[in-house]
């Protein structure tokens, strides 16, 4: 039993955790809410090792915890904006694989002993756990484009993935009755392999609901290894962000429109090729950065829509010079700033903000749709998928029923792409060949830099 | 109280913590606070440094120093991104005062370079 004094500062800790949650909420207090979550979590880490005196293999124990740090830190200071997703994917996994590796060793130590309820916490630990590191990996590698963003369907997934999750249960079951290591190791590794099955059919726009998914599981995998530790401030914290993700998740699932379980199986109900994207020849209208320029000097409305390919060719303050231009030159300029944009909810707002874009002139979907069919030029900078209308019209396409920027109701719209090549859900974007629609191939960098030096000849 | 169903209380009353505490956020901070709840499950490094204190076994103290480097990741990535993607939004220095757009500065700390 830990000392009582010890148990009064978990308490600490576990208010410490909620305020945090609720600070993460509000833009004002968002950073110190963050910083309070950082101090307990630190507090509680020193203070396991007072409250437990007599620990065995400390050297180990603290060389990991510098081991770890030292890996963490330099990566989550120097990763790109443009790569925070799935860098919270990759530590999101290192914690579900942390938790079900936490609860095979206490199995191992004295699970055959255990009460049934333990035990079923440890499966759950395990199943979940494993679960969420794998499906996080693959996360990763779709948000890297180290793999296809496309949704894939492995032959014969439709027989083995619920093969699988009937395989799970029976071990499940089958460790609860009656403990034994082999079973729990198959138990393992099944669920390991149910994370990369849940998560391949997944397309690329989805992506991010799903991160927020097994952010949440990861949670609740921890407040059950809680359960098996007998320890109050796993079950709390874990259980904190278990509910909390998955608010969240439901949260980002609403603002792209779609239904969770359309997320996650969607794949396999929708119809083969719907959508698809192929290579298609026909005529697009392309244009040069001075036709651009000027089609943007004697326009009395602009309105920016920046996506992820802005954000890849680092093009957030040469859009902001452009914009600055126009501005002096008296016609407004906002940017519309889809949920999603970028790749994930706020992932957007988070890149203008540093390349100092004044709040003001961001604005969100509801409020700037109506503001298109007054809108002379928009300016679709490296996004696709937020603009397409086939989210509106094609059925079968993946994004359908995700809301969009109505783009297409403006007078003239301008892509900067770098190629034909369509966006991450991989559909084509009928509004490419609309009669009103210009194109300028080349990096979004590039272009616009031509684009400001063209408008200021002007 | 039996002890596990003291844990099941608390764990049923932190659900409808968790589900309270965050009911209304707006889409802009949706990703720093997935983040930020991400970091917070990295409080499972507890739990790891606990199972490794009482473990004699080889094969327990190898999967549980894994553990601790797993879940030490988790906690100081975790927070550390939050941190440095909440950095963008604090209150701007100087609002558009300056007419060169040249002289942009170059984003906080150039983190993103």
């Amino acid at each position: 039993m830990t000392p009582v004094w010890s148990q009064l500062v978990n308490l600490a800790v576990a208010v410490a955790f909620i305020m945090a949650l609720k600070g993460l909420s509000g833009p004002k207090t968002a950073r110190n809410g963050n910083l309070l979550g950082a101090g307990g979590a630190a507090l509680a880490t020193v203070v396991v090792f007072f409250a437990n005196p007599g620990m065995k293999n400390l050297p180990l124990i603290i060389g990991a915890i510098v081991v770890g740090t030292l890996i963490a830190f330099p990566v989550a200071r120097k990763v790109k904006m443009t790569a925070m997703p799935q860098m919270v994917a990759l530590f999101n996994g290192a914690g579900g694989a942390a938790a079900a590796l936490v609860s095979v060793i206490e199995f191992l130590s004295s699970g055959h002993e255990e009460s049934k309820v333990t035990l079923a916490a440890t499966v759950f630990t395990v199943v979940v756990g494993s679960v969420s590191c794998t499906g996080s990996l693959v996360t990763f590698l779709k948000l890297q484009e180290l793999m296809t963003t496309r949704p894939v369907i492995l032959p014969g997934a439709k027989l083995f993935t619920p093969l699988v999750a009937v395989a799970i249960v029976v071990a499940a079951v089958a460790l609860v009755v009656s403990p034994a290591t082999w079973v729990l190791v198959a138990l393992l590794l099944l669920s390991l392999v149910m994370g990369v099955l849940l998560v391949m059919p997944v397309g690329g726009a989805d992506v991010p609901i799903v991160i927020s998914l097994l952010n949440a599981f990861t949670g609740l995998s921890v407040a059950a290894s809680g359960y098996v530790l007998d320890n109050v401030l796993l079950v709390v914290g874990g259980t904190l962000v278990g509910a909390a993700g998955t608010i969240l998740t439901r949260e980002m699932a609403k603002a792209m429109g779609r239904p969770l379980t359309n997320t996650l199986f969607g794949a396999f109900t929708a119809t083969a090729g719907g959508g698809a994207a192929g290579p298609d020849d026909r005529p697009v209208r392309s244009s040069s950065p001075d036709d651009v320029a000027v089609m943007l000097a004697y326009a009395r409305k602009v309105i920016v829509v920046p996506g992820y390919g802005l954000a890849v060719a680092q093009a957030q303050h040469t859009i902001r010079e452009l914009a600055d231009l126009l501005t002096a030159r008296g016609i407004p300029v906002v940017y519309a700033i889809h949920p999603v944009a970028g790749r994930m909810p706020g992932h957007m707002n988070v890149l203008l903000a540093e390349a100092n874009v004044p709040y003001e002139q961001l604005k969100e979907m509801d409020e700037v749709n109506p503001e298109f069919p007054s809108t002379d030029v928009v300016l679709v900078v490296g996004a696709n998928d937020v603009v397409n209308p086939a989210a509106r019209t094609d059925p079968a396409a993946p994004i359908y029923g995700m809301p969009i920027l109505d783009v297409d109701a403006a007078e003239q719209v301008v892509f900067l792409k770098r190629s034909m090549r369509p966006g991450f859900a991989g559909i084509q974007n009928e509004l490419l060949f609309d009669p009103k629609t210009t194109l300028l191939f080349g990096d979004a960098k590039d272009s616009l830099t031509k684009v400001v030096t063209a408008l200021k000849a002007l | 109280m039996d002890p596990s169903v003291a844990l099941l209380t608390i764990f049923v009353l932190a659900v409808f913590v968790g589900f309270e505490v965050i009911s209304k956020v707006t889409t802009v901070l949706h990703t720093p606070l997935m983040s930020g709840a991400n970091a917070i499950h990295g409080i499972i490094l507890v739990g790891a440094i606990l199972v490794v204190g009482h473990s004699d076994s080889l094969v327990a103290v190898v999967l549980g120093v894994a553990a601790i480097v797993l879940a030490t990741v988790n906690m100081v990535g975790g927070f550390v991104v939050t941190d440095r993607m909440l950095e963008m939004f604090k209150p701007k220095r100087k609002p558009q005062s300056s007419s060169d757009p040249g002289s942009a500065p170059a984003g906080p700390r150039g983190a993103d370079k």
